[in-house]
């Protein structure tokens, strides 16, 4: 049996650097139960460290969670990539630190905290996850797709670490299971790529205020990764509708 | 040369730090990919570049770089504006490609 979720999957916590502090695990699930969102994606720059902590205050909230992360590849895109299991995540993590170089010096990009589910503070996680990993689009968007995630290119209209902005065009050879629009979007009609992929909207929140601002509403069998994916592509009677 | 008389020589518009303009730049770098900045720019060099975004004066930050200039009359977003105030970055705007004005800092003695 299908049922209807509102989800919105691109959401930071104080784990990135330009995530506010505010964004520990249960106010993030708070503000979002209040938008009447019902499965919340965790994706901060480069790293899955803060989605079990979310996992484990969402007992406690009529809400699902998906974990995942934004990736900064080589060309300086954008992607979300999300993992039903912790296997996956934590394999692809491991992946992404292996090709990822450098410090964080918070006092230019800020503070990299790492929570626990009462938003305890477990750790200042030491690695540049503003930076950008030293493997390219094909090679991100194949990596999770082998570990068996769900791979949407972020912000694909905007001017900065977007897939249009940095590439001009989406490669043929990369399989994507959609793009993700900014939730101010307005087209002008002349976007193909809009009508090529499958589009979603979601809030990519910095700040509490701006979680649910934008979603998805998708008929699926569960609040998964892998029953969005079969939406996405209008599988199995799956199906999806972007808010703006 | 002085910060400042490259802005008038080459009429660059002052968007942030006009305070700062009494420095001496010594080198440029050019670059659109911030781990190539990050990686590559020094301290006192001139940033020629077509981002605005908020990283930018992260970055620059980090860097010690004089100045960035951003081409093609690419306009900062406000957050990066409001970030630049707050850190005293110098942000400098032209309507030359990056290849002119790289030509045009060249001539005047700034090299690579």
């Amino acid at each position: 049996m299908l049922s209807r979720y509102k989800m919105d999957l691109h959401n930071h916590t104080c784990l990135s650097p330009c995530g506010d502090a505010g964004m520990i695990p249960q106010n993030i699930l708070r503000a979002a139960v209040e938008k009447g969102i019902g499965v919340i994606g965790i994706t901060d720059h480069n790293s899955v460290e803060n989605v079990s902590a979310v996992k484990r205050a969402a007992e406690d909230f009529d809400i699902s969670v998906i974990g995942g992360m934004e990736v900064t590849t080589q060309e300086e895109i954008h992607v979300l990539v999300f993992f039903d299991d912790d296997k996956g995540l934590l394999d692809f993590q491991e992946l992404i630190y292996a090709n990822l170089h450098g410090s964080n010096r918070p006092e230019y990009f800020g503070n990299q905290w790492v929570v626990d589910f009462e938003g305890g503070v477990l750790d200042l996680n030491p690695r540049l996850l503003i930076g950008a990993v030293t493997i390219g689009i094909r090679e991100v968007e194949r990596e999770a797709h082998l570990r068996g995630g769900l791979v949407i290119a972020a912000h694909a209209d905007k001017t900065a670490f977007s897939i249009i902005s940095q590439l001009g065009f989406i490669p043929p050879d990369v399989a994507l299971d959609a793009v993700e629009l900014s939730p101010f979007f307005r087209t002008d009609g002349n976007e193909s790529w809009v009508k090529e992929l499958p589009a979603v909207t979601f809030s990519d929140a910095h700040y509490l205020q701006e979680i649910g601002r934008a979603w998805i509403e998708a008929y699926v069998g569960a609040p998964t990764a892998a029953e969005l994916k079969l939406a996405l592509g209008g599988e199995k009677g799956r199906r999806f509708t972007a808010c703006c | 040369m002085k910060l400042s008389e490259i802005v008038e020589k080459l009429q660059l518009e002052v968007m942030c730090g006009r305070e700062s303009l009494d420095q001496e730049i010594e080198r440029g770098f050019a670059g659109d990919l911030m781990s190539d900045v990050i990686a590559n720019a020094r301290p006192k060099d001139i940033w020629v570049t077509m981002q605005v975004h908020m990283n930018v004066v992260a970055i620059t930050g980090m860097k010690e770089t004089g100045a960035v200039v951003f081409t093609q009359g690419r306009i900062p977003l406000p957050e990066t504006l409001r970030k630049a105030e707050n850190e005293d970055a110098v942000l400098l705007g032209t309507g030359l490609t990056a290849f002119e004005l790289v030509g045009r800092l060249y001539r005047l003695g700034i090299t690579g």
